[in-house]
């Protein structure tokens, strides 16, 4: 038995090992979030991105066999307008949800400190309702013998009913109402953070209070806005019950094409290959956004 | 142009506080600051002080009085066409603005143009020496330097009266001090009135013209840091300007200007400078500052002959020496202790030259520095 066996093994110890090596004591720290985007992340995205190089066998079921099918598909007039409809319309949400968001966090920002809690209650009210059921009160709102028609026509505003259910209109309105508490809370996070001392400021520097407005408000809330817009713009460009719901048959999203690949069509492959040309096409699209607007790594915490 | 660059008459402002009630912040403020003049606001924390500067700037309005700035009642006009400016106490520089940009934002709101612009903000950084950091941000500088932005973004606009707000009071100490003698002479270069808030009494007393002793919303007091620190009007600012003795009296005499004042406590009467609205029998502050005692030997009889009044006999409890002069206790019974503080003007190292502890000695109040004070507020 030689001496220096001990010496030896406590070199090898792993508390030696995370006391000496500060890479290693680097992904001990981090390994609790690495585990968790791994198992939450990572190998969902694997799975979907190996799922769309398959192809879909006779009954639906998946045929473990590597080709590009999926995506030739993809590269098709009809699919390329969903998309851009699809764009389209989460931009649309997103701009509508800015400039009715927009006030709606000023105002809450700029309360008294003891009402604010109650003002941000009433926003995330909603979510304490199913969505499903939330929907459906939109529906009875909007359709033709609905509760806005009625009394439109009872005040005599209108003459003949509004057919604004199953049209674009009343998916828009839906997306909006969904997704306005995701522009409201980040925007209302970056207004309630500048401080007073910042305007006076500028009123004491000669700004009127719409310039003050222009030049100090608008810029220091632009991280907030952006953040809303991602948080909107994304699940946006994703949904389907909105329009499934409120669209009628009329309105395909991309979101009801990946959609009816997995649950009407049963293919999953084709249906995967969609998923992941979302997800490219939304990751180019915030990179870009959040470059441009000159804030990067910020927005990330 | 009138007299006064700023003039409160008879100012208040209460502020509704959440528990239901009413505070006032500023209770029946008068004062009147000259042109070109560096006046200070100095008192304890919540005074009203930054209350008094936020309604010569028009971010607040006064609930009684008016506020007159070059001979105009201000009433409820705004901030921004008010001629005076602000230098927070936080800075509140613009944080998605550079250095150029937030010294350049009160000319742009001006419709000053561009070249004129580049100009004058180029002028600005430079006298406060920051033209090499024209294209940082904020969070890229350092304290003082944010400090000297705020400063420049503010005398740009060249307003007839300039407000500062504790605007060293996140710079330490030694910072701090450079910084008073530099808007010192920047302030006498620009001829610009400055209206400076803080609450360290030694700030004030170093940089004023003359300062306002503020206390529970009130004025207490308005002089030159010499009228201040010599003759304070009562017992508040004595106490908060420098250091101090207290001994409790009662008014026996008064004869052109000396009083003659009762020790109750020592049976004995001691005579001082006070103020003509004392009335005899009234209860007063006797008031003498550490450096204006004078100790003897308790065996010296000369100096008991000449001024037999104002000597107190005592015990010396602890000594300090700190360098330039010497901090002594004494005891002069009842529980009273009195600080002198004796100037080393004869260096020896002779420790018989020094007192120690357990010496007997004679207090001597020299009655041109003795003051007496009302006991309340004036
Ligand atoms: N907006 C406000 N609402 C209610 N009370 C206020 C308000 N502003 C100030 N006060 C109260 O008025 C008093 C004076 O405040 P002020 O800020 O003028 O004091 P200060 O002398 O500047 O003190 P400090 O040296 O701590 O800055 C304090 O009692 C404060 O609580
Ligand atoms: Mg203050």
């Amino acid at each position: 038995m030689s001496t220096d066996k001990p010496e030896l093994k406590r070199k090898h110890s792993l508390a030696h090992i995370l006391r000496e090596n500060s890479a290693v004591q680097g992904i001990a720290l981090i390994s609790p979030t690495a585990i968790y985007m791994l198992i939450f992340i990572v190998l969902p995205m694997i799975l979907v991105a190996v799922l769309s190089f398959m192809s879909r066998g006779t009954y639906g079921n998946v045929v473990y066999e590597f080709n590009f099918q999926n995506y030739v598909r993809l590269v098709d007039p009809l699919y390329f307008r969903i998309l851009l409809y699809s764009l389209g319309v989460g931009l649309a949400t997103m701009v509508f949800t800015i400039m009715i968001g927009y006030p709606l966090a000023y105002f809450i920002a700029r309360s008294p400190a003891r009402k604010r809690s109650f003002y941000l209650f009433l926003i995330l009210l909603p979510f304490w309702t199913n969505f499903i059921i939330r929907i459906y009160a939109w529906i009875m709102i909007l359709r033709t013998q609905g509760l806005l028609n009625t009394v439109l026509l009872d005040l005599g505003l209108i003459q003949d009913p509004l057919e604004i259910l199953y049209t674009p209109t009343a998916v828009l309105i839906g997306m909006v109402y969904e997704f306005l508490p995701f522009m409201v809370l980040p925007l209302y996070t970056s207004l309630e953070k500048i401080e007073n001392a910042q305007m006076e400021a500028a009123a004491d520097l000669g700004a009127r209070p719409w310039k003050v407005f222009l030049r100090v408000t608008l810029p220091l809330s632009v991280p907030g806005m952006i953040a809303g817009s991602i948080l909107v713009f994304i699940p946006a460009m994703g949904m389907f019950v909105v329009p499934d719901l409120m669209g009628g048959a009329k309105t395909v999203l991309v979101g009801n094409v990946i959609r009816n690949q997995f649950l009407t069509s049963r293919d999953w492959p084709f249906g995967a290959a969609a998923s992941m040309l979302l997800m490219i096409l939304t990751l180019a699209f915030t990179l870009y956004y959040t470059r441009k607007a000159g804030f990067g790594e910020e927005l990330l915490v | 142009m009138d007299e006064f660059a700023v003039e409160m008459r008879d100012v208040v402002k209460i502020f509704p506080t959440p528990e239901g009630g009413e505070v006032a912040a500023v209770n029946h403020v008068t004062l009147q600051i000259k042109h070109g003049e560096f006046f200070s606001m100095l008192g304890p924390s919540g005074c009203g002080k930054t209350t008094s500067l936020r309604m010569m700037a028009g971010f607040e309005w006064p609930t009684e009085g008016e506020i007159f700035i070059d001979g105009a009642a201000m009433g409820r006009t705004p901030p921004y066409l008010r001629p005076i400016n602000t230098v927070f106490q936080s800075y509140a520089l613009f944080q998605h603005m550079s250095v150029f940009q937030n010294v350049a934002f009160g000319l742009e709101m001006e419709h000053v143009p561009k070249k004129e612009i580049e100009h004058r903000v180029g002028a600005a950084l430079e006298m406060v020496k920051l033209s090499g950091m024209s294209r940082r941000k904020p969070k890229q500088l350092s304290g003082g330097q944010q400090q000297r932005v705020a400063l420049a973004r503010a005398l740009i606009k060249r307003p007839a009266v300039l407000l500062l707000d504790e605007p060293l009071g996140a710079l330490d100490l030694k910072l701090r001090k450079e910084m008073q003698l530099e808007l010192k002479a920047l302030q006498k270069e620009v001829g610009i009135t400055f209206v400076y808030v803080t609450h360290d009494q030694e700030e004030a007393l170093t940089m004023s013209d003359r300062i306002a002793v503020m206390s529970q919303g009130k004025v207490l007091q308005i002089g030159t840091p010499v009228e201040i620190y010599e003759r304070p009007n009562c017992r508040f600012v004595a106490d908060f300007i420098g250091e101090t003795n207290f001994l409790k009296g009662k008014v026996k005499k008064i004869e052109r200007g000396l009083l003659t004042v009762e020790l109750p406590d020592f049976s004995q009467e001691i005579k001082g400078m006070g103020h003509e609205n004392l009335a005899v029998g009234q209860d007063v502050s006797v008031s003498i500052r550490p450096e204006k005692i004078r100790l003897e030997d308790d065996n010296n009889t000369t100096a008991v002959e000449e001024d037999k009044d104002n000597i107190l006999r005592g015990k010396v409890l602890a000594t300090a020496y700190v360098g330039s002069d010497t901090r002594i206790i004494v005891d002069i019974g009842h529980d009273i202790h009195m600080v002198v503080w004796e100037q080393n003007n004869i260096s020896t190292l002779d420790p018989q030259a020094y007192y120690v502890a357990d010496d007997k000695v004679l207090v001597h109040l020299p009655f041109e520095n003795t003051l007496v004070l009302p006991e309340g507020v004036a």
